[in-house]
């Protein structure tokens, strides 16, 4: 018991739960925004695994997790234009062209890995950590929490200032409203397409950044499937988070910790399935949904926003 | 929130015959345009990728179609994805997402292949494979219920509930096969059923019973929806909630019942794919059904006898290609693409032919000015 | 192209001056159908210019050309005496042309200020100093008071229609249309809007108040202009308006509507009372009540009354109306009795049997009927065929479906039947009914509803949005149902309508019934204290 409660056994846990946490952070963020606009992004998970291909290739080249990241966002904005076409712009099923999206980026990444690393696996460096003066010296979390690599505080920001966007913007008023009511927004003279393009873009960037990081730090390599449901993940985050943007941290970090927690345990032997573990995030979301059903905190129309995108 | 409009083809009985020809006529080019496209597409990439197409198709043939043991894999390949699809056109046409269909069919695997030995070993054989069905089916549909209640009772989103079950349900199997089902091989999986306690061939064939199972389950399905009156509710359903209300259908009943029944066939499909193929199950097992059927659903237009051909086509890119892939020394996730870009060509093609049918010309405005410079 | 907007200042009335807005041969056709014909309008500063029309009479056409929707098909428009083209919705704001629509466009979830700011705000940060100023400077203007920051849905209609108005005139307007703004007020809010539009007319803004009420364009309009089928078909000056009675006015544009013979027929526009009192024929009405509501207490939906305490009883053959403004409670008791929505307390009867643990298909089978007044929300089924909507409500029942299989030929012999009988204008029995014109929708729905054999029918704002003719179908068919002994509710916030149909008046008011009233003459004065509040004598 000792082991598991050493403080390097515990350091070592809460950097794998930022680590596998700060993924689920960037592409929920991205969602929140998108959906906060109205659209609902099924194709997430395609748009983090083409983002962590790219995005590892990218560092694997110049060794730059920078542009590795930058690389992996682009490469989630290109892929979210497809539903920008099809589905903002055209009006066609949110749903359908998502899962579309997710299985096409799947076998795309596939194959891409294949042609391109099938033999080789490589890998890329870890990532360094930005110690924070002072505060990386506490125990356990200092070295944790206060060094991590600056992705993460990064995504912090971003928090910050999509909470401040969002409110306190006209981009964030425009944005709400798309989401809310599309035909007043519309007759207050702005474009709903073209507000519902922007957020869908901005979740296709954040995606892909949040897929880039999982290949280079979290996982230090892609590999097919990679992202394991992790899309998924941040769109259920997303949709409890209800425009809130902390709630993205909280989410990941729920999901985050238990992976690591699972693997930390794995390592100490002790002997718990690891599926259980995994499993426990899921339970938790589900137990939520059912204890606050009632109150319907949660939109059950969701989906009516995407409905109507079409104008 | 419905499905795509997909206005129910069995409606319209009463149209003279030019209509229905010309609707026919429709019907197959939305499905064969955008197949023809997707093969185009994928051989483009083939070749970028170095491979040769035309050789990856012919090897693709060459598996499954010419070669008597592919042809009965491709045919065994179709149990599942009938049963599965059958289940997601009852889900779809109620305009619920069942987005839960993997947590579904591999719980019901789990129980299946953990509890197969035992049963096989203490019932008669043919009981035993109906025994062991029924098991699988109420273990699938059963998974169903938080979502459908949630949904039934509160409005909650299915997509959200379906999906998290979904995880929990695939973890809960590998807990399970690597639990109280865990067998005594080294590798966390079931004790497996003896060779001749599972399903039967087809006489002449080395196609498990399962198939024809699929069959009547497809028979049966596209007559639920032709011509009951529980089929006109479901649909109903889907087209519009509050009018399902307002007209007297139990709502929150039928969509339990719908779930339910989307449930249950994904278990049956578990089922006949362990008795009839496997025998056994590893824990780290996962064929993921759940997302690949979606698109065939919607190219059969939610119709389920005409799933079957799409559900040929799938099984044999499926089998035919893990064969070319294999020798293209691409792996055989090729698949996943193929589908996926068929999927995104048949929203394309549907949209176009929407428009044309509301009389819109067939280019979005901006287009059509830049155009004419 | 911009025209540089005037300042408004509450001292300056610009009467006699250019037009404010000028439609000049304004001409728009759709397939099969001109919506406007060589219309001329002016609309004057410090003035209101009513628009009068019925239903289908193009106003909405007109309104969305103003507004930057359409495009004329030929015709000019002037603002303040310069051609302009109205390209865009943007476009009309810019030019001065302040919209308030009939089905309100705010975001309910958003906060008075952030609906205020929306599409207005300049720069990336929301000001919001600026936009709590200006706020302040319209409600003086106009009189009100506006939380800034209370939640929009949370207001009653009146006030969010004030909202409406202070948004449409946010950057300085010179024309404020209103499009049918009394629909949804009490009379109350009624009131305030005409105290709002006099400061409004008085900072000299030029009104434009569509309508199709008689009196109230009569009440508010400094002229009026008659509207018939996509044309202008006469004007009524300010001096006759002033000049003649509100009796002579009426005759006046009744000629203008109907010719030289004004003919006798029921119309909103109209507002005839039927010249001698007609002789309700003494119907024979059963003993006991078919139908009862006792002591019903339901919820409303979002921003409207539910019921409290509500006691109603219906015998065969007679006609029940309930009255009051919308959103007192009507919604509530109408779901309540259909079965659609769960009461809280108290029971609902059908002969001498509670239905109130029955649910909707139950009651259907046992005779109750409910014509819904969301027709294509709940209604009906839009994209299926008229011929399968008819037979909806018999889901599984012989003789459409026998032993679970459909009857497709028999479905479609009595749809052709019924299209028939109820003159449905449809090309075919397949047709998809979202095709069909809302008459004709509203001829379906009945179709429905009253041929298999119904005992006790509830209609829901039964003619609200037809056109003349099927109004009177719709109301003949009603009296022919009480003379064949039915049981009938007939919930409308038409006070003629009331009196025309009905036995006797229920009134709701804020949930509660404030009185019942029996149909004799002069009953419409008690029926209307009691839906202004009044309480029961």
């Amino acid at each position: 018991m000792d082991s598991l409660l050493s403080e390097r056994f515990l350091t070592e846990l809460i950097i794998g739960g930022i680590a596998a946490a700060i993924p689920l952070l960037y592409a929920s963020l991205g969602e929140l925004v998108a959906e906060q606009s109205g659209v609902l992004n099924v194709g997430l998970e395609g748009m983090m695994l083409v983002g962590a291909f790219a995005g590892f290739v990218a560092t694997l080249e110049t060794q730059s997790l920078l542009i590795g990241l930058a690389v992996g966002g682009i490469a989630g904005i290109l892929v979210s234009l497809i539903m920008v076409l099809f589905c903002v712009r055209l009006g066609m099923d949110q749903i359908v062209v998502g899962i579309g999206i997710v299985l096409s980026a799947e076998g795309a990444t596939s194959l891409l890995h294949s042609t391109w690393f099938s033999r080789s696996y490589p890998r890329v460096p870890s990532a360094e950590g930005l110690p924070i003066p002072f505060l990386s010296d506490i125990p356990v979390l200092g070295p944790s929490v206060f060094a991590q690599p600056w992705p993460v505080y990064f995504g912090l920001g971003l928090v910050v200032f999509m909470t401040w966007l969002l409110r306190k913007t006209t981009i964030g008023l425009n944005l709400r409203a798309a989401g809310e009511r599309p035909d007043s927004l519309d007759a207050a003279g702005v474009s709903v397409v073209r507000v519902r393009t922007a957020a869908e873009i901005t979740a296709g960037l954040l995606a892909g950044i949040g897929g880039a990081y999982m290949a280079i730090v979290a996982a230090g390599t892609f590999t097919p499937f990679l992202t394991n449901g992790a899309g998924f993940i941040a769109i259920v985050i997303a949709m409890i988070a209800r425009g809130r943007p902390w709630w993205t941290v909280l989410g990941g970090l729920l999901f985050g910790m238990s992976l690591s927690i699972a693997t930390a345990l794995q390592l100490a032997g002790v002997k718990v399935p690891t599926a259980i573990v995994f499993m426990l995030p899921f339970v938790s979301v589900v137990l939520v949904l059912i204890i606050f059903a009632r109150q319907s905190r949660l939109p059950s129309a969701l989906g009516l926003p995407y409905h109507r995108g079409s104008r | 929130m419905t499905a795509p409009a997909t206005t129910p083809d069995e409606l319209g009985a009463a149209e003279p015959v030019s209509g229905r020809l010309s609707r026919w006529a429709t019907s197959t080019a939305l499905a064969v345009i955008p197949i023809g496209l997707a093969f185009l597409i994928s051989a483009v990439i083939l070749a970028l990728l170095g491979v040769d197409p035309v050789a990856f198709f012919g090897d693709i043939v060459t598996a499954g179609i010419t070669r008597e043991s592919g042809r009965f894999d491709v045919i065994t390949r179709m149990a599942p994805i009938m049963l599965i699809g059958c289940g997601m056109i009852f889900a779809f046409r109620a305009s619920l997402w069942n987005l839960g269909i993997d947590g579904q069919f591999l719980l019901a695997a789990a129980f299946v292949a953990g509890l197969g030995p035992v049963v096989m070993a203490n019932l008669p054989v043919p009981l035993g494979w109906v025994v062991l069905s029924l098991i699988a089916m109420v273990v699938g549909a059963s998974w169903t219920l938080i979502p459908s209640l949630l949904k039934a009772r509160y409005g909650t989103n299915e997509i959200v509930t379906s999906l998290m079950m979904s995880f929990i349900g695939v973890y809960l199997a590998v807990v399970l096969v690597s639990g109280p089902f865990d067998g005594p091989a080294a590798v966390p999986q079931t004790d497996a059923v003896p060779r001749d306690a599972m399903l039967m061939d087809i006489p002449g064939t080395s196609v498990h019973i399962g198939f024809l199972v699929a069959l009547v389950v497809c028979f049966v399905t596209y007559l639920v929806f032709a011509r009951t009156s529980f089929g006109t509710r479901v649909d109903v359903l889907g087209a519009n909630p509050r009018a399902a209300i307002h007209l007297g259908i139990n709502v929150p009943r039928l969509i339990v019942v719908t779930f339910f029944i989307s449930g249950a066939l994904a278990g049956l499909a578990a089922s006949m794919d362990i008795q009839g193929i496997f025998g056994y199950m590893r824990a780290d097992w996962n064929p993921a059904y759940g997302l690949a059927v979606v698109p065939l659903v919607f190219l059969a237009r939610m119709n389920a006898l005409a799933l079957i051909p799409f559900a040929a086509l799938f099984s044999l890119m499926s089998i035919g290609g893990q064969y070319a892939a294999r020798r293209a020394h691409i792996p055989s996730d090729f698949v996943l693409l193929f589908v996926g870009v068929l999927l995104l060509c048949m929203v394309g093609t549907q949209y176009l032919n929407d428009k044309r049918a509301r009389g819109e010309p067939l280019l979005p405005h901006s287009l059509r000015r830049a155009g004419r410079g | 192209m911009s025209v540089p907007l005037p300042v408004s200042h509450p001292s300056s009335t610009a009467a006699g001056s250019i037009p404010a807005v000028e439609l000049i041969e304004i001409t728009k056709a759709f397939p099969g159908v001109v919506a406007n014909d060589h219309i001329s309008l002016t609309a004057m500063p410090g003035e209101v210019l009513c628009l009068l029309g019925e239903n289908g009479a193009g106003k909405s056409t007109l309104m969305s050309i103003l507004s930057g929707l359409y495009q004329p098909d030929s015709g000019q428009i002037k603002v303040d005496g310069q051609a302009v083209r109205i390209d865009s919705p943007k476009s009309g704001r810019e030019l001065g042309i302040g919209m308030v629509y009939q089905h309100l466009s705010l975001i309910p979830t958003m906060s008075v200020i952030e609906n205020l700011m929306l599409g207005s705000n300049v720069g990336l940060i929301l000001d919001e100093d600026a936009a709590h100023q200006r706020l302040h400077e319209l409600s003086e203007m106009l009189g009100v008071h506006l939380d800034p920051n209370a939640i929009a849905g949370t207001l009653s209609l009146g006030q969010q229609q004030q909202i409406e108005i202070i948004k449409a005139l946010w950057k300085g307007s010179r024309v404020l249309i209103l499009d049918e703004p009394t629909t949804m007020l009490t009379p109350q809010g009624i009131e305030e809007l005409q105290k709002v539009l006099r400061q409004v007319k008085g900072s000299g803004l030029a009104i434009i108040f569509i309508t199709h009420k008689l009196h109230e364009a009569i009440a508010i309009g400094d002229r009026v202009a008659v509207l018939k089928l996509g044309r202008v078909v006469g004007h009524i000056e300010r001096d006759v308006l002033t000049g003649e009675t509100p009796h002579q006015l009426q005759q006046r544009i009744v000629g203008l509507m109907f010719g030289e013979q004004p003919v006798e027929q029921e119309a909103d526009i109209a507002e005839l009372r039927e010249a001698a009192s007609v002789a309700r024929a003494r119907r024979q009405m059963s003993d006991r009540p078919r139908l009862e509501v006792v002591d019903v207490v339901a919820e409303g939906a979002k921003g409207q009354y539910g019921i409290d305490g509500v006691s109603l009883a219906v015998r065969g053959g007679e006609i029940l109306g309930v009255g009051g403004v919308d959103g007192n409670g009507q919604q509530a008791l109408a779901q309540v009795i259909a079965g659609q929505q769960s009461l809280v307390r108290g029971d609902i009867r059908m002969g001498d049997a509670s239905v109130v643990k029955l649910d909707v298909s139950e009651r259907q089978r046992r005779g109750l009927r409910y014509v819904t007044d969301d027709r294509i929300g709940e209604g009906v089924v839009a994209p299926y065929a008229v011929s399968m909507n008819m037979v909806l409500k018999r889901i599984g029942q012989a003789p459409f479906w026998r032993r679970g299989a459909i009857d497709r030929t028999r479905i479609n012999q009595t749809a052709r039947e019924l299209i028939d009988e109820f003159d449905i204008r449809t090309p075919h029995s397949e047709t998809r009914i979202g095709a069909l014109s809302g008459g004709n929708i509203q001829k379906t729905l009945l179709a429905r509803e009253l041929s298999f054999q119904p005992q006790v029918v509830v209609f829901n704002k039964p003619t609200h949005g037809l056109d003349v003719r099927t109004i009177a179908m719709v109301r003949g068919r009603i009296r022919e149902l009480a003379e064949q002994g039915v049981a009938i509710v007939v919930i409308s916030t038409d006070l003629d309508e009331l009196v025309d149909l009905s036995d006797r008046v229920a009134v709701l008011f804020e949930g509660r019934i404030a009185g019942e009233v029996d149909v004799e003459p002069g009953a419409e004065v008690r029926i209307g204290e009691l839906i202004l509040g009044g309480a029961a004598a």
